[in-house]
């Protein structure tokens, strides 16, 4: 399996990137305050205002180091990316599955089959490791309810019943998501999903845990040779990285929920690392961000056993291996779209 | 003779991956996808040296030209040698803007050792039939440099392996028309393949998908 490198996130907000030779430079002024080779690198992400040499972008645009552009608050900006890895072959079929309505919902029920099987782990598992302290009978019956939804989903071959049934079990799983904080309640709770601008703490994190999702996916998605703008669930729409999207759904749960209620559990982050606008917008500060960050590359580290290829893999090569399972599946490899189901 | 469109030209140094892997060679150049390992690299390197096309060397009867391009009409087939030595030869052929004949020798610079499979073989074949069809000569031999024993192995080029050559284009143009990329016979070499990672050849033997899922949902 492929190597797990590591990400440099700049998140000093006057820093200029550039390059030196075979290394990244970060620098303020004209001082240098770090030196990085990038050959230790996969991808770089900027929260800085300064920029990026053109010389660093080509540098990790012909070596596949993905380099992401973010706002101050974690919204996305912008990407550079190299020269078109020319798999038309790939590509092509992609397409081809798009526009089939029937296609596209084989592979998109497996996906989100994925995502209510290991969003019903989840609660199963909280209440085994926490029986005294959550409502056990009302997660259990939502992880029931989950479990008969997708059974319900092998056969199904219309998008908009897919989504019908997606939709339910989302809201389902969100009613009990506040069960699952356990600790700093007073500070951390969650009523429902706010995106723009999150309203609460849990959705600011959310938020950012999803936008760092989504940017590794797409990375993935682009180093097998797929197009993450086209999907098959979430459809074309300009701008959107569509299959980026379709491929989360079986991660948002196990990989960024997890993490974000790890965070708030664990006590890494607090009440005071937030801010609050003069419209309720809720806002991360410096710090919190940065301990963000560091916690989520951790995680990465982390060795798991990935459940189709019964190989031990760190969680941070979860979304290429997905992307690499889905692309072969599109080439005819594979029998179906393995999700990864996660226990 | 069939004229092949010189768009739709094999590159010669396929024929190294494709008797290497036939998978190999399709994810490499039908679904154009690559992936650097410490070998790749090395050979980048080691190209690097002989990749320099102005510099040209005269020695007494022998002529030293590097990063030479080189075609086979009849094979459909384009690429660079490294480096090719003419030597001043009766039996040789006129050279363009040089004086006398000459027979050209194909020098093909490797990484590493001299390896026991033949699969640079066929490329340093296909090198001579590209240049016997250029100039209108008859080439019998050609050599290997290897890096790491600094040192260069003469290859006599038979009848039987110019057949062997024609057979491989023949079977990659056959795979090229189609855009058809071969499933993996995994092998001992696989480990040592840079596209490992993109292959992961042992996916074929996992069990089927739908089992896998219908398995873990009726826990």
């Amino acid at each position: 399996m492929k190597k797990l490198l590591n990400t440099l996130f700049v998140t000093l907000p006057d820093t200029y990137l550039a390059l030196d030779g075979e290394n990244i430079v970060v620098k303020q002024e004209e001082e240098i305050l770090a030196r990085y080779p990038l050959h230790n690198l996969e991808a770089v992400c900027t929260f800085s205002y300064a920029g990026v040499s053109p010389a660093l972008m080509g540098a990790c645009a012909s070596r596949n180091v993905s380099l992401t552009f973010m706002t101050r608050t974690g919204r996305f900006l912008a990407r550079v990316i190299g020269e078109d890895r020319g798999n038309v072959v790939l590509r092509k079929e992609q397409y081809r599955i798009s526009d089939n309505e029937e296609r596209s919902a084989r592979v998109a029920r497996n996906m989100i089959t994925g995502k209510l099987y290991n969003n019903k782990w989840i609660l199963e598992r909280a209440t085994r490791d926490y029986a005294l302290r959550v409502d056990v009978e009302r997660l259990k019956k939502v992880a029931n309810s989950l479990g008969e939804t997708m059974k319900l989903l092998r056969e199904v071959e219309q998008l908009d019943i897919l989504r019908g049934l997606e939709g339910s079990a989302a809201v389902q799983y969100n009613s009990v998501f506040d069960d699952l904080i356990l600790q700093q309640k007073e500070s951390f709770y969650f009523y429902g999903r706010s995106r723009r601008p999150p309203l609460d703490k849990v959705n600011a994190l959310l938020s950012f845990a999803y936008t760092l999702l989504a940017n590794d996916m797409k990375s993935a998605l682009e180093s097998v040779g797929l197009d993450a703008y086209v999907g098959f669930l979430h459809r074309d729409r300009p701008g959107r990285a569509s299959l980026a999207l379709d491929m989360m759904e079986e991660l948002r749960g196990v990989y960024a929920d997890r993490f974000v209620l790890s965070l708030i559990n664990k006590k890494v982050v607090n009440d005071k690392g937030f801010y609050i606008k003069e419209n309720l917008a809720v806002i991360m500060d410096d710090d919190t961000r940065k301990k963000v960050l560091k916690a989520w590359q951790d995680r990465k580290q982390d060795k798991i056993m990935h459940p189709y290829l019964n190989e031990k893999i760190p969680w941070g090569l979860v979304p290429y291996t997905q992307a690499l399972l889905l692309a072969r599946y599109i080439r005819g490899d594979l029998d179906e779209y393995p999700p990864f189901l996660w226990k | 003779m069939k004229d092949y469109n010189e768009e739709d030209y094999l590159l010669l140094s396929g024929i190294q991956h494709f008797n290497f892997c036939r998978r190999q060679w399709a994810l490499i150049h039908i679904e154009q996808q690559w992936e650097d390992n410490v070998r790749t690299i090395e050979g980048d390197h080691l190209h690097r040296k002989a990749d320099q096309p102005a510099l040209r060397e005269k020695r007494g009867d022998k002529l030293v030209v590097r990063a030479l391009p080189v075609q086979s009409r009849e094979l459909g087939i384009t690429g660079i040698c490294d480096v090719v030595e003419f030597i001043r030869d009766p039996d040789g052929v006129p050279l363009a803007g040089e004086e006398g004949l000459y027979l050209p020798f194909p020098v093909e610079y490797k990484r590493g050792k001299p390896k026991r499979n033949d699969s640079d073989h066929s490329q340093l074949v296909a090198q001579v039939m590209c240049l016997e069809e250029m100039l209108v000569c008859d080439i019998h031999k050609a050599y290997f440099y290897y890096d790491e024993i600094k040192h260069r192995v003469e290859v006599v080029i038979t009848e039987a392996d110019r057949v062997r050559v024609r057979a491989s284009i023949n079977e990659m143009r056959h795979y090229f028309e189609r855009n058809h990329t071969p499933k993996a016979k995994a092998g001992p070499h696989c480990l040592s393949c840079s596209l490992n990672n993109i292959c992961v050849p042992d996916i074929l033997n996992k069990r089927s998908v739908s089992s896998y899922i219908e398995s873990r949902l009726n826990e």
